[in-house]
């Protein structure tokens, strides 16, 4: 079942072209992760997606009653406004008592139920809008750089979370990553995006770079692993489009 | 009991304070201070208008607060340098109501009325005025609390669960207008936008949760208005600046306490 698709998408902002072509679905229980340098419309995709931004041309269409759970990339509160950890995940519908501190329960961040969101760390903040998030029992969650901020071991657990609630609810999840060398083994599909998708495809595993697995303490069977994007090959098909001088070619292809 | 012009006083500013606190909150909270500016010193050309026009003057200030803050929104959306673009209307409309009123001499001996407020001349009119143009506000936003919050802490999060974040702009956009119309005769079209901030702000180091803080604010806006009342009573002070005084202290006493 598809929850969510573009056609022949495009998002133009004054003469530039953020997004073109763009044509893609996901499908129910999906994991994809969508990678591109910065500025490649990750984010722009994703708004596109969840209908905040208009296209341009083309379309986007979403199950009737799609519930979407949204993680944004980051979140600004302004310290002016005194919101704890427990409210926040009352907005902007009304939840129990008993069902957020299950939620945060379930985030591993118990102890922020009562903190205001402004004194929570990185790393709490992205646990408190994930429960947030998943309070809407979502049919898909979409992420947009989640771990934007955390070092590499609270990167990791976030991504283990991820691929729990996963396993937990069956939800669809739709991620955005600009770190191309880091994304979830358990992506169904990766796409890359610059402007326009690249190319997709099932994710290369590097499980067996010991430096790496050193570093995030996790056998083959792990969560997580490596996604290595080759960056010396030579551009032959459709990547080939303009790159401003004195701005190396960071995205790669993979293909299967 | 309505006979006696303090009591009366009372009622307006107690009333006013209802809406201009919980709004005043949401003024702090998006950064809009500059939003209430310009809005409430076009409250000035409205009352030009209206004393020309001969329409009753709550009319026109609300027309013309709401004109303003339509096009000041409409002008945030399209990414006009928001700074600039208010300090520029805040003060032409400003300027611009002078001048209107300068062509009326009735309105020209009694100018500091309008610019300062005059709840002491407060008649039941008035009064009927002000409590159902506050009540309106008041049920605006409890109608609509969680979507206004859901869209103050983020947009894009209030997008993706469904909600339009540019109506519920257009409700803070009503709301505001409304209040600079009630809050005119109480404080006058200079210290309107100060009864919004200062008992949000001072209401800030006190409140753990947003419902907290606007009803602080709403509470410490009527105690001030009382205070102010008083003030200018014993002190022969005017009544307007008065209470925006008793409010300012209030602020500096919770600034004060809150200092860890």
């Amino acid at each position: 079942m598809t929850l969510i698709s573009a056609s022949h998408l495009v998002i133009r902002r004054g003469a530039d072209d953020i997004l073109t072509d763009i044509s893609l679905s996901i499908s129910a229980g999906e994991i994809v992760t969508i990678v591109g340098p910065n500025g490649s419309g990750k984010s722009t995709l994703l708004r596109a997606l969840l209908g905040i931004l208009p296209p341009t041309s083309g379309s986007v269409s979403r199950k009737a009653g799609l519930r979407i759970g949204y993680v944004p990339q980051k979140l600004q509160i302004d310290r002016t406004l005194p919101l704890t950890a427990r409210r926040f995940l009352s907005l902007p519908t009304r939840q129990t008592a008993a069902a957020t501190t299950a939620a945060l329960i379930r985030v591993g961040v118990p102890e922020v139920a009562d903190r205001q969101m402004t004194d929570l760390s990185g790393g709490q903040l992205q646990r408190v809008l994930l429960a947030r998030a998943l309070l809407s029992t979502p049919e898909i969650l979409m992420l947009d750089e989640p771990t934007q901020g955390l070092d590499q071991p609270g990167e990791a657990a976030f991504y283990r979370l991820i691929e729990e609630v996963r396993r937990t609810t069956g939800a669809a999840i739709l991620m955005v990553s600009h770190d191309l060398h880091v994304v979830m083994a358990a992506s169904d599909r990766v796409i890359c995006l610059n402007r326009h998708i690249c190319c997709e495809g099932a994710p290369r595993v590097v499980s067996n770079a010991p430096e790496y697995r050193a570093l995030f303490g996790l056998g083959t069977q792990g969560a997580l692993a490596l996604y290595r994007h080759e960056h010396d090959h030579d551009h032959t098909h459709d990547c080939g489009h303009a790159h401003t001088a004195g701005q190396p070619h960071q995205h790669g292809q993979t293909h299967v | 009991m309505f006979d006696d012009f303090l009591i009366r006083a009372a009622l307006a500013g107690i009333g006013v304070s209802l809406a201009a606190g919980p709004l005043g909150a949401f003024v702090v909270w998006r950064r809009m201070a500059y939003f209430g500016d310009a809005t409430s010193h076009a409250a000035i050309l409205g009352v030009a208008l209206a004393l020309a026009t001969d329409l009753p003057v709550g009319l026109g200030t609300l027309a013309v607060a709401l004109a303003m803050a339509i096009t000041v929104a409409a002008l945030a959306g399209r990414g006009w340098a928001m700074d600039t673009t208010l300090g520029v209307l805040a003060h032409s409309a400003l300027a611009f109501g002078l001048v209107a009123v300068s062509f009326l001499p009735t309105v020209r001996t009694d100018l500091s009325a309008w610019l300062f407020g005059d709840i002491l001349a407060v008649s039941l009119p008035d009064l009927a005025f002000i409590w159902s143009g506050a009540l309106l506000v008041v049920a605006l936003l409890i109608w609509r609390w969680q979507a206004l919050l859901t869209t103050t802490i983020n947009e894009d999060l209030a997008a993706a669960s469904g909600l339009n974040p540019a109506r519920e702009r257009l409700v803070l956009t009503l709301a505001l207008a409304l209040t600079v119309a009630v809050a005119l005769k109480v404080v006058g079209a200079l210290l309107i936008a100060s009864l919004l901030i200062i008992p949000a702000a001072a209401a800030r180091g006190l409140a753990r949760n947003p419902e907290s803080m606007a009803i602080l604010a709403a509470t410490i806006g009527a105690a001030a208005s009382l205070v102010g009342l008083g003030l200018s009573l014993g002190l022969d002070t005017p009544a307007g600046p008065s209470i925006v005084t008793a409010a300012a202290l209030t602020f500096a006493a919770s600034a004060i306490l809150r200092r860890p």
